[in-house]
């Protein structure tokens, strides 16, 4: 397709601009990814072998794809650490991911019965903390939670405890850390759906004598489910590959994958290695990511 | 709804009823002798500042189909809310079956509704929805069965149980909703404008249903609409509500025929009105002198009237007009009601025909006739000189 006929065709161009930004930006890494994922490492320049050379010609590029290996992938099957690494980041997603879910429905609930004036201010208050850098929201919380930190001073002089009380670099500030920071990636999603909820609805229930715990579990929570799917997958596919808060708030005793990824590829340089770490990590995820494709569009067909 | 003309004939035997009170509701007090089955005794309710529902009183007897009218914002929702328990009254108390319910709560009310755009839960097939209630009343499960099929059959919806809400029609949609309603057999049944996102023929032979169902439950229905037409339909008796408060409780023909003030004459159907004054009274006549329609004689009402200042009503069906008068026409009345004009404008609505007469003083009046011969040789045309006339018991007075 020419250019003029691309700009002729301005539906056309929007249709398949997706398509080209997923070739581009997600397929292309991708498999330069998977690539290095095969391949060795070495100390040069790049950091892996066999490199391809297209300019060599056939035979140069067939003994590159036969020097390709899946020793990475054994590697990472067989070591306990990576094991415990993708272990821990499911389990440590799944806990705080339900942890999100009962704070977070309870808030959406109580926004999206709030009078309609109020509700663009806890809209705001749920966004605000967005303004902030994400990065420096986490230091705060390392100067609250720190040995001689706010809750510490603020425990002591209410004489609850005795002896300043060891709360960073635990598995608890990480999940305070996870809790924290995604919020609002569970509570948009609820709150969009539970205020759409026609409110006829809950006292159509009431009329009919379902009790108000009844009206709660037979009518509102069924009909949010797409809501807390969406607000679950938002929440627990980014926090299975989160970095920066169990490295900053947890210890350094387990490792999550992305904390494993990090160091094979800059404290090891072994970017083979960390390119098989992260095209596994990939593969777990793919399952939630298409059930959340299925939801969303299952949502789509109902409208 | 033609082609099931011989199911509605099988379904018109009366279906049994035996009056059966859910277990969430408590133990009631024998009703009282005399005592209608639901009262309401100057219920009011406030939001802020504004009074929704201003100190109404009402009694509705078992058996009644009620209407509650009035236009949009006038607290007739307000008042039905209340009776359903979606609201609580600030003052006053609801009386049913002797029992004050102002402060029930709504899932402990014998009382069911049907909501304005049928809140049927989305998640939920025909079946589920209608048994809705019926499983929270505790009901064992083969009566469930039995009580589902029975309101599936009552409201014509055979094959559609395990349908969901978004795969019905509008029809359909709002039987089920009426099923849904109707099947814990509630002791009133409230309609919150119930037919109003139906399209007009569907509506209009929707209403002759809803009557007949009533009439074979012998069930108590209150229903909430804006559509004074609606409202002399099903209703055996009609309340008027403007801002809070209920202006009239009558049968659609008193409403009609005898309006209590200005407000409801123009609010149910068309109405001429004549402000002047009181000249006379006595000989059973009032004799009103006013500015547009000179001197009217007008039958005295039922109250007597005390101020000076009124208005003379007249629909436009009593109205005749004739080209030479109401003598030529036969009626020899010496209190006979004359005015005389031109016809200003003519609108054909096919069973009648309206004619707006410009009298001689100015004024307007309105004529309707039905047209009652296919071929109208004697038509009026428009610049015609006529002569519209009524009798003083065509016409009332109202002082309001």
């Amino acid at each position: 397709m020419s250019a003029r006929r691309i700009f002729a065709r301005p539906a056309r161009f929007a249709a398949i601009a997706p398509y080209v930004w997923m070739v581009l930006f997600f397929l292309v890494p991708f498999i330069f990814v998977l690539k290095i994922s095969l391949s060795q490492t070495v100390i040069a320049r790049p950091p892996y072998t066999p490199v391809f050379d297209f300019t060599a010609g056939w035979a140069a590029i067939e003994q590159a794809l036969g020097a390709l290996s899946i020793d990475n992938f054994r590697l990472l099957v067989s070591d306990d650490l990576y094991v415990l690494a993708y272990v821990r980041s499911l389990v440590v997603a799944l806990i705080s991911t339900s942890i999100l879910l009962l704070i977070g429905y309870p808030i959406a609930y109580g926004m999206a019965r709030l009078p309609k004036r109020w509700q663009p201010l806890a809209m705001m208050l749920v966004i605000v903390p967005f303004w902030t850098s994400f990065l420096i929201r986490i230091y705060a919380w390392i100067n609250i939670l720190q040995h001689d930190g706010l809750l510490n001073q603020l425990l002591l002089a209410l004489h609850l405890v005795a002896q300043p009380v060891v709360w960073l670099s635990t598995d608890s500030a990480m999940y305070l850390g996870i809790v924290y920071s995604y919020l609002p990636f569970m509570i948009l999603p609820l709150y969009a759906t539970l205020t759409k909820m026609e409110p006829a609805l809950e006292e159509a229930a009431a009329d009919l004598g379902a009790s108000p715990r009844e009206v709660f579990w037979l009518v509102t929570f069924p009909l949010s489910l797409p809501g807390v799917g969406a607000g679950v997958l938002l929440c627990f596919i980014p926090i299975v590959g989160e970095f920066v808060i169990p490295d900053l708030l947890a210890g350094s005793n387990s490792l999550m994958i992305g904390q494993t990824l990090w160091l094979e590829f800059f404290n090891n340089k072994d970017w083979p290695v960390a390119s098989a770490t992260a095209i596994v990590l990939l593969v777990l995820l793919i399952a939630p990511l298409l059930l959340y494709d299925r939801l969303q569009r299952r949502q789509l067909e109902a409208k | 709804m033609a082609e099931k003309v011989s199911k509605s004939e099988t379904a018109s035997e009366p279906v049994k009823i035996e009056p059966r009170v859910l277990p969430v509701v408590k133990p009631e007090p024998a009703p009282q002798a005399n005592m209608p089955l639901l009262r309401i005794e100057d219920v009011g309710k406030k939001f802020g500042s504004f009074r929704a529902v201003d100190r109404v009183s009402l009694d509705i007897a078992a058996g009644e189909f009620f209407a509650l009218l009035g236009p949009s914002g006038c607290g007739k929702t307000t008042l039905l809310r209340m009776l359903a328990g979606f609201e609580t009254p600030d003052e006053g108390r609801i009386l049913l079956g002797g029992r004050d319910i102002a402060q029930v709560l709504p899932h402990e009310r014998p009382v069911n509704m049907m909501f304005q755009n049928y809140a049927l839960f989305p998640h939920l097939n025909v079946r589920d929805n209608i048994a809705f209630g019926l499983r929270r009343a505790g009901m064992a499960r083969a009566e469930i069965n039995t009580r589902v099929a029975e309101m599936v059959a009552l409201v014509k919806l055979d094959g559609l149980e395990k349908r969901k809400p978004d795969q019905l029609s509008g029809g359909q949609r709002q039987r089920v909703a009426l099923a849904r309603s109707l099947a814990r057999r509630p002791q009133v049944l409230l309609l919150d404008e119930p037919l109003a996102a139906l399209d007009k023929k569907l509506r209009e032979s929707t209403q002759f249903e809803l009557m007949e169902l009533q009439r074979r439950l012998g069930m108590t229905f209150i229903i909430v609409t804006h559509d004074q037409d609606e409202a002399m339909t099903v209703a055996s008796r009609i309340g008027v509500m403007a801002a809070g408060r209920l202006d009239q409780v009558a049968t659609p023909r008193e409403l009609y025929e005898a309006p209590l003030s200005r407000w409801i004459a123009e609010f149910i159907g068309e109405i001429n009105l004549f402000e002047g004054q009181v000249e006379t009274r006595g000989h059973d006549r009032i004799v009103v002198s006013s500015r547009d329609a000179g001197t009217l004689a007008v039958a005295e009402p039922r109250n007597p009237v005390t101020r000076t200042t009124v208005s003379v009503a007249v629909r436009p069906e009593k109205v005749k007009l004739s080209r030479r008068g109401p003598v030529a026409d036969g009626a020899g009345n010496q209190a006979i009601n004359r005015l005389e004009g031109v016809i200003a404008d003519i609108s054909y609505l096919g069973g009648l025909t309206v004619y707006k007469v410009r009298l001689d003083s100015g004024a307007f009046l309105r004529s309707s006739m039905a047209n009652t011969a296919r071929i109208d040789i004697d038509a009026y045309s428009l610049s015609q000189r006529v002569v519209a006339w009524f009798t003083p018991d065509d016409c009332l007075v109202l002082e309001q």
